[in-house]
């Protein structure tokens, strides 16, 4: 049981991570794009 | 060579922290303070964006290159004591995920770059990828006690790169701090392999200090030491930086060279014995520190 319950919490960790990792990507493609189009803003 | 096994089915999900600690955070962090003033030395920079990207890269990039280097000298990492406890060799983490995971970020880290600044940065961030993993790692590091000199080169590229992800085109200055980062790695490594020698040899990998002995390497440390001075102070007389570099450079070589001079005058060979090798390596980090420090100040500040 007390296996199963860390796996469970190293994979919430790492989903979290990813999901706030993939955002952050995103995120910083968008400003790369408009950077890369030249738009002044 | 070690054995390669793929899959270790028993062990847990890695938890974030050892994926993390794959990537060898101390150490990248010279690697992208180095970039950084690469590319703040350049003559125009990108949008602040594109800057931060290729910082971001160059980090990327180095991180795949601890998790690679990790993947592979597991089972060196393992008979050492300053690296037993890292992820793999203590067993914590899936030998095959730490491959996946450094050959993902590099690939990312690349890619990402071509497409914020251009291809020939990234170009140059697959190069130094390649040169660390495959020509120092695999190649050099348990092969030859030069392994540092020329391994030296994987860790010179990032204000090269910095410079060019900033710029587009080589040019002097980069090249040149290239080499001041090329010439200040054997000193460096040296001095921290003279106190963890006995590692060294336990782990059987030819350090210079385990197959010729400690005096033959303090008398190269002292060499190299006059080649970096002569390198670092370069700029200034070339007229490619101004005097606050200028003076940084020959101040923090003068206490360079010093230090090398106390540890040619060492005798001792115990570790506990080796004060100036230790003092030598701790200045030779915060030198590398303050010389790009002030190779940006010259840029940025009015003299």
């Amino acid at each position: 049981m007390k296996l199963e319950e860390e796996i469970v919490r190293r994979q919430r960790d790492r989903a979290r991570i990813t999901a706030w990792l993939l955002g952050g990507f995103v995120v910083l493609l968008f400003f790369i794009t408009i950077a890369k189009t030249g738009i002044n803003w | 060579m070690p054995a390669i096994e793929m899959s270790n089915p028993a062990a847990l999900p890695a938890d974030w922290r050892d994926i993390f600690a794959l990537t060898k955070p101390r150490v990248m962090r010279l690697v992208v303070f180095s970039g950084l003033c690469g590319l703040l030395a350049a003559p125009e920079l990108p949008p602040l964006v594109l800057s931060f990207t290729a910082i971001l890269c160059i980090a990327l990039a180095a991180g795949a290159c601890g998790a690679l280097n990790q993947w592979y000298e597991v089972e060196l990492d393992a008979k050492m004591l300053r690296t037993a406890r890292r992820p793999l060799p203590a067993g914590r983490m899936d030998r095959a995920a730490a491959l996946h995971f450094g050959v993902g970020l590099g690939a990312f880290s690349v890619l990402l770059m071509g497409l914020a600044t251009n291809w020939l940065a990234a170009g140059l961030l697959a190069a130094s990828i390649l040169f660390y993993v495959l020509i120092y790692t695999v190649w050099l590091k348990p092969r030859t006690p030069q392994n540092i000199v020329i391994g030296g080169a994987a860790g010179a590229f990032p204000p090269l790169i910095g410079w060019v992800a900033a710029t587009g085109h080589f040019a002097a200055l980069p090249l040149l701090l290239f080499g001041i980062i090329f010439l200040w790695t054997p000193p460096h490594f040296w001095a921290l392999s003279m106190f963890v020698r006995s590692d060294y040899a336990a782990a059987g990998i030819p350090m210079l200090p385990v197959v010729a002995g400690p005096q033959h390497t303090r008398r190269q440390i002292f060499g190299y030491s006059l080649a970096l001075a002569v390198a670092a102070v370069a700029p200034w007389p070339l007229g490619l930086t101004g005097p606050i570099y200028g003076i940084a450079a020959v101040g923090l070589n003068i206490g360079f060279v010093v230090f090398a001079a106390r540890v040619l005058a060492n005798r001792a060979s115990e570790p506990a014995q080796m004060g100036p090798e230790k003092k030598l390596f701790g200045y030779s980090v915060l030198y590398l520190f303050v010389l790009f420090g002030a190779l940006v100040a010259d840029r940025w500040l009015p003299w």
